[in-house]
């Protein structure tokens, strides 16, 4: 009696378990984005589906957008076998270049002995950096009550270097009139982590400030000052989790946080999708290898209307040349539909990122469709 | 008349069998297991010297160039910064114990010789779970729960006791970190994952303590703390030594835990609730790790090499402690 009691509540525990596993939404996610496919293959050209595998590595910015490109582009080639190892832009460059992976992801371009390298890997004409991912990067704070601050290059460096010490400092006062700032100390938060983040944050802080942050831009964070998180998520976390915390995000995972609106010109703008588009723009080529080598070297000092610079540009970089034709055929493909928009549209969705200017766009297309037939 | 002790030269021995096949099987996997551990411990040390190898014979200056975490124009180098990293090793590695020891040692006692039977058998089995619970979910909880409570607590701490070395403010802004992302805290919660290691064996020595000795104290008119202090405690000494240094190890090692819980910093602070101010070897190689080249993987892995003499370092001071009571500790 005992055991048939107990084995009855064992079984219908087991049932109600399965059934209640069931109800949950874990599957909603991927429907959203394979339901951007049929809209893709309505207007894609009629190319015969890749085949195989195709093996990238790079930047952990990329990472939720590398999800919804994968999907994207299996939702009409089911047979190729994408993977993405976000080790991080550094890991990525190295891999690429060692001949491991078909492309790479990554935060900034790629430097000079890096030229020289993949000149052994790619063949006479090296390899080329191709942009696909465009996020804004915005500095949250956390203070009750307040949405949004307005300031200035200058005096984000003097926060963030530990000169302005309140949060109801003369300088932070001055250009938010309207605003009663409380007498709280500002905690900083930094990424711990090296990080293309940072860097495109310092880059900033250093070209735009005037002087005020006499660091160069570096992944990872100069000055000993600070709480420090690891990754984008413990950083928001952090500055969640405490008040008068001030820190720098990807845009896309800054959530309900307080977002600071920096000056540009005369104006102060605030983190937002076109404003990076728009800052894009402004930036002068600064391409190593010739026509193809899109690389862009952003000005962080640009007073265009509505502009935001403190943006992260992210590249992919392949070979002018593939000795392999399926190699070429894939990888070509694969960013082909990354760089175009409905590629751009499905990463805006999933990671928040601003979508590739058109020409831009077109532009990285014609390149990797010369790739293709090299 | 002498009594000879020899045997005589013909006697048939003891055994009148021969050693089987069985035991000649079970010698050899006993062997075989023994130097496979050896064999494994070798491997280890000979990974870490040869992939540790460019950048232990680099000069500063050529290392430093390529290693992103490097900053030569700081005057940083690898032997700095491992300096720095050691002793946050062993700072938090040391609070954690101090922590975790006295309360360790409480729970055995009360397990071995206050609780009743039952009591115990079920105290015993929580405490063994505590140690089954994943590093991860130790950093996770204690940077999500236990640092709001801690807050509070490093406030008192610094207003009260800000003369201590040990609970000064930050001397720039008089204050203790705003987020309990500090030293203090992950020695915390180190001591609640090395509790439970320490506790087990702990635990086992107590139950060891011969029961006539026990009794004799008893008789002679002794309290029950008085017979721990006189029979039990002597007895457990050198195994009590040896289950701390097991959890010293575990705490050197911890990677998760103090990874996810503190602001790191490469400083020589005593100020264990400033942030910024400390970093241990594990959690410096988990958040450098991702983005290192070829260079920085081989820097990283000198500080394992660094690590891995230090946790040899201290089980070979566990044993010798250990070997020195053998005729008394469990564990010989």
């Amino acid at each position: 009696m005992n055991i048939a009691l107990r084995t009855g509540a064992v079984a219908s525990a087991a049932a109600l378990t399965l059934l209640l596993a069931a109800c949950t939404p874990s599957n909603e996610d991927t429907k959203t984005t394979s339901s951007s496919a049929p809209a893709m293959t309505s207007e894609a050209p009629v190319v015969p589906a890749l085949s195989g595998d195709l093996a990238g590595a790079g930047a952990s910015s990329q990472e939720s957008a590398m999800e919804a490109w994968t999907a994207g582009i299996q939702a009409t080639n089911p047979d190729l076998n994408i993977t993405y190892d976000p080790v991080g832009s550094g890991g990525g460059r190295t891999q690429f270049l060692d001949g491991g992976v078909a492309w790479a992801g990554s935060d900034s371009a790629l430097s000079e002995e890096e030229y020289v390298l993949a000149v052994e890997r790619c063949g006479a004409d090296g390899a080329i950096n191709l942009p696909v991912y465009i996020s804004p990067i915005a500095v949250i704070f956390n203070i009750d009550g307040i949405d949004s601050i307005s300031l200035d290059a200058a005096t984000i460096a003097g926060i963030f270097d530990g000169k302005i010490t309140k949060w109801n400092d003369a300088a932070i006062a001055g250009q938010n009139g309207g605003v009663a700032l409380p007498d709280l100390a500002i905690t900083i938060v930094h990424r711990g982590d090296e990080s293309g983040t940072t860097k495109n944050f310092t880059d900033y802080l250093n070209k735009a400030s005037n002087g005020a942050w006499p660091y160069d831009a570096s992944g990872e964070w100069a000055n000993a000052l600070g709480e420090s998180g690891q990754g984008t998520s413990g950083l928001v976390q952090i500055v969640t989790d405490t008040q008068g915390a001030i820190g720098y995000a990807d845009f896309s995972k800054a959530g309900a946080l307080g977002k600071v609106s920096i000056k540009v010109g005369e104006a102060f703008v605030a983190p937002s999708a076109e404003g990076a588009a728009t800052a894009l723009a402004t930036a002068t080529p600064a391409g190593k290898n010739g026509d193809n080598d899109l690389a862009f070297k952003i000005d962080r000092t640009s007073t265009e209307a509505g502009a935001y610079p403190l943006l992260l540009l992210s590249y992919v970089i392949v070979c002018q040349k593939y000795d392999d034709a399926a190699v070429a055929a894939n990888v070509t493909g694969f960013l082909s539909y990354v760089a175009s928009a409905d590629g751009q549209a499905a990463s805006a969705a999933a990671a928040g990122s601003a979508p590739l200017p058109a020409d831009l766009s077109a532009k990285v297309e014609a390149i990797l469709a010369q790739i293709a037939a090299a | 008349m002498t009594i000879s002790t020899a045997p005589a030269p013909n006697a048939v021995p003891l055994t009148a069998r021969r050693e089987s096949i069985a035991d000649k099987t079970f010698t050899g996997i006993s062997v075989f297991s023994a130097s496979l551990i050896l064999l494994i411990l070798a491997a280890v040390a000979a990974f870490l010297l040869t992939e540790a190898w460019p950048a232990i014979t680099d000069s500063s200056g050529e290392l430093a160039a390529k290693v992103e975490w490097l900053n030569p124009e700081n005057g940083e180098t690898l032997i700095s910064t491992i300096g720095y990293l050691v002793f946050g090793t062993i700072l938090v590695s040391t609070l954690a114990l101090l922590i975790a020891t006295p309360l360790s040692i409480g729970i055995a006692l009360f397990i071995s010789h206050f609780a009743p039977r039952r009591l115990a058998a079920g105290l015993g089995y929580l405490i063994d779970l505590l140690a089954a619970i994943p590093s991860v979910v130790y950093g996770l909880w204690g940077s999500i729960v236990l640092l709001p409570v801690l807050k509070p607590f490093y406030a008192w701490l610094g207003t009260y006791f800000g003369w201590f070395p040990l609970f000064a403010p930050d001397p720039v802004t008089g204050e203790v970190s705003a987020t309990g992302r500090v030293a203090l805290s992950a020695a915390i919660v180190l001591a609640i994952m090395i509790i439970p290691i320490i506790t087990a064996i702990s635990r086992e020595v107590f139950l060891q303590t011969p029961k006539l000795h026990e009794e004799a104290a008893l008789a002679m008119g002794a309290t029950r703390w008085e017979m721990i202090r006189m029979a039990v405690l002597p007895f457990g000494r050198s195994g009590v030594v040896g289950a701390t240094m097991l959890g010293l190890g575990r705490a050197l090692g911890e990677t998760m835990a103090v990874y996810m819980i503190i602001s790191g910093g490469l400083t020589y602070s005593l100020g264990v609730i400033q942030s910024g101010k400390h970093n241990t070897i594990a959690a410096y190689i988990a958040t450098q790790f991702p983005e290192a080249n070829s260079s920085g993987v081989s820097a990283l892995i000198a500080m394992g090499l660094a690590l891995f003499i230090i946790t040899l370092v201290v089980n070979m001071l566990a044993r010798w402690i250990v070997s020195r009571r053998s005729e008394f500790s469990g564990a010989n």
